[in-house]
């Protein structure tokens, strides 16, 4: 469950003030008067949702019908890596305001909202289950659910109106995410399935990376070279904390040197990524 | 420097900029011999110019480096990094480019004149936007861990002098405080410059250096009409009182600047910093009594004058007796056991206070210890004479420490650092 609608739509409105105030100083003339045309590149970007959205809801079926039907085991293991079909296209899930935290919530951001616990559905809910209460056992609604809502969230996602802002605001709100509630633990925090979220993070801002690439290239080709590196470097240090062929180590076997240098991975990451802006300059 | 770089710091000189440059007559000069249109280049970097007319300002070019004989400012953010980068010709890019930031930030502006763009981050973070210069000084200096690194082949520029520092008794070293391949020390009469200059040339270095540990420090100088008194660390005691003075040439060459043949040739009129983050026990020491602190020191408080003396600088007899035939000055007081070395260092020195010690509950608080000398083992001399009998050992801890060698000043058209890549 993120903020990052409310964010998003707060850095539009300071884009905006800043705007005027700088034309009031007419020091700099040009603010992004002229626009480029990437219409293609936001029909790549929409393609790619929608294509993680699709397997999303195929992998929560297979999650919700695990559940329903008692296998503890199987919903554990389908559980990390559905998720990270959501986590990959979250710029996206998080532009509906409603859905996102029926299927995202914490039982920490349902109480920051001064809702209670029988507020509370979704992944993270069914989550406790599994792992705290060990059982699926009272879960089956919740299940239902969260398929419900899913199919919706997919459904809508076609109606979302992609901008080449979002996309580039969503690139850095990933990671973003990522260094303030994966690296922490705070995101899985029955599971400790942290470093799926993480990894599928990444891969969502470098997926946005890479559609925008060529754009980024004309403008400032040691940029692209600049984060393709820094990318490489963050997926190195999260392969020395994989498990098998696609899965992660639990979060709590992380020690503090551990998260100290991911986090400083991310951080060397999210500086040049915040400058893909260039683009619209 | 990567094209990325030179693109960032490729900027025109604003018409407010070159107005006051120009004014200055002689650094106008130069910036007209080299040309009017930009900024003038060199080695593929800017050169900017220090700016004469802004207020509060402390120059950045000159023999020495600023910030080690320039006046203590009220205010200091260290810095301690790591690289990341892979080569010596990276990490010499990497001095190319803090240059002329630094020397903006010197002149109390910021990186860039005004945000460029809106979809971009600005370049400069702009929490110093409508402060000047506090009379800022940055200090850049390398540590032994830099000459370690095997890929920027710098081993055979090591100043012997150049080790980690030994341990010394009641140590408590915690690596979080400790080492670092790069210093930054940023003054400033005014926090929030000293940081944001910190901030921004991190911020500017991203990817090729990493923070490893940092700390704030604050300082007051009282004055008496005018004159400057001794400042006072967190137990109250005057800090400081046989501290050469700046001011004297002869003692900052014979105490603090490295001078031709006495280390390796690119230290020459640099210096060696020590950096020691020194936690005083303030809970057990307002536990003391006056008498009992006065014996630590062995100077009076108020006054600071030696204990049986009347001022703070009347002359230190160690062999005075009182009445019962008991040395005035303890033998085992702080400033006993200093005075029987030879050695001298230039303290500059900043007390500190973090919050608390998250397991007692008590002040994380002290003095943030910085002392230069031509010679580490100036320091360390000093250091062990204090040894396990100093009396003030019962009341402090050194938790943090670091020793860097800071480059000779910097002279118009070079770079921070140019003598270690070209200097034998």
């Amino acid at each position: 469950m993120k903020k990052a609608p409310f964010l998003l739509s707060s850095i539009l409105i300071s884009a905006a003030l800043a705007g005027c105030a700088e034309k009031e100083a007419s020091s700099q003339p040009e603010v992004a008067a002229e626009t480029i045309d990437l219409q293609n590149e936001v029909d790549a970007y929409k393609q790619f949702a929608i294509e993680q959205m699709n397997q999303f809801v195929v992998e929560t079926e297979k999650f919700t019908e695990a559940v329903k039907s008692g296998d503890i085991e199987t919903a554990k293991a389908i559980y990390p890596q559905a998720r990270m079909y959501f986590e990959r296209s979250e710029p996206i899930a998080e532009s509906f305001g409603d859905l996102d935290p029926r299927i995202d919530a914490r039982l920490a951001d349902i109480e920051e909202a001064g809702q209670g616990e029988e507020d509370w559905s979704g992944y993270h809910k069914i989550e406790y289950g599994l792992w705290v209460e060990n059982t699926t056992e009272g879960y089956e609604e919740v299940a239902d659910q969260l398929l419900v809502d899913t199919k919706e969230l997919r459904a809508r996602v076609e109606t979302v109106e992609v901008t080449p802002d979002l996309m580039m605001t969503g690139a850095v709100d990933l990671l973003n995410e990522v260094s303030t509630s994966k690296i922490t633990g705070e995101e899985e925090i029955f599971s400790h399935t942290d470093l799926y979220d993480f990894q599928a993070n990444v891969e969502g801002a470098e997926k946005i990376f890479h559609i925008l690439e060529p754009e980024i290239e004309k403008k400032d080709a040691a940029l692209t070279e600049d984060l393709q590196a820094k990318f490489d470097a963050l997926y190195e240090l999260l392969d020395k904390h994989a498990t098998g062929e696609d899965g992660f180590v639990s979060y709590e076997e992380l020690t503090s040197e551990d998260t100290k240098q991911l986090a400083e991975a991310v951080n060397q990451l999210g500086e040049p990524l915040s400058r893909m802006g260039i683009i619209m300059e | 420097m990567t094209e990325k770089d030179e693109k960032w710091l490729e900027k025109k000189i604003s018409r407010r900029h070159m107005l006051k440059i120009t004014g200055a007559s002689a650094a106008g000069a130069a910036v007209l011999a080299s040309g009017m249109g930009g900024v003038a280049k060199a080695f593929g970097f800017d050169i900017l110019d220090d700016d004469q007319t802004a207020e509060n300002k402390v120059l950045f070019y000159g023999k020495h480096q600023s910030g080690i004989t320039t006046d203590t400012t009220t205010h200091i953010y260290f810095a301690s990094l790591n690289v990341l980068v892979e080569s010596q010709s990276e990490l010499q890019d990497l001095f190319k480019m803090w240059t002329p930031l630094a020397v903006r930030l010197m002149n109390g502006e910021r990186l860039e004149e005004s945000s460029q763009g809106v979809f971009t981050p600005p370049k400069d973070t702009g929490e110093s936007a409508g402060l000047d210069a506090a009379n800022l000084t940055v200090t850049f200096g390398v540590g032994p861990s830099l000459f370690d690194n095997n890929k920027l082949g710098l081993g055979s520029k090591r100043p012997t002098e150049l080790t980690e520092l030994p341990h010394f008794s009641k140590d408590q070293i915690d690596d979080k405080f400790a080492g670092g391949d790069i210093c930054i020390q940023a003054c400033a009469d005014d926090p929030q410059v000293a940081f944001h200059a910190v901030r921004n040339l991190v911020r500017a270095a991203t990817g090729k250096v990493t923070l490893k540990w940092t700390q704030t420090g604050f300082t007051s100088t009282p004055k008496v009409k005018d004159k400057k008194e001794t400042p006072r660390n967190l137990f109250a005691f005057k800090d400081g009182t046989v501290n050469p003075s700046p001011k004297s040439a002869a003692d900052m060459k014979e105490v603090v600047w490295v001078q031709p043949n006495e280390s390796t040739g690119w230290m020459t009129n640099g210096t060696y910093l020590v950096v020691r983050k020194i936690q005083m026990h303030l809970e057990t020491w307002d536990r003391t009594s006056l008498q009992g602190q006065e014996a630590t020191f062995g100077r009076h408080r108020d006054s600071g004058a030696p204990i049986g003396k009347k001022k703070e600088f009347d002359e230190v007899d160690l062999n005075a007796k009182d009445a019962s035939g008991n040395p005035h000055i303890p033998a085992d007081s702080h400033m006993a056991l200093a005075r029987k070395v030879k050695d001298r260092i230039l303290r500059r020195g900043f007390s500190y206070s973090s919050g608390l010690i998250d397991e007692t509950g008590a002040y994380d608080a002290g003095l943030l210890f910085i002392s230069f000398q031509k010679n580490p083992k100036q320091f360390i001399n000093i250091q062990n004479a204090l040894g396990r009998a100093d009396k003030l050992n019962e009341y402090i801890t050194h938790r943090g420490s670091g020793i860097f060698a800071c480059f000779p000043g910097i002279q118009k058209g070079s770079y921070i650092g140019e003598k270690l890549f070209n200097v034998l």
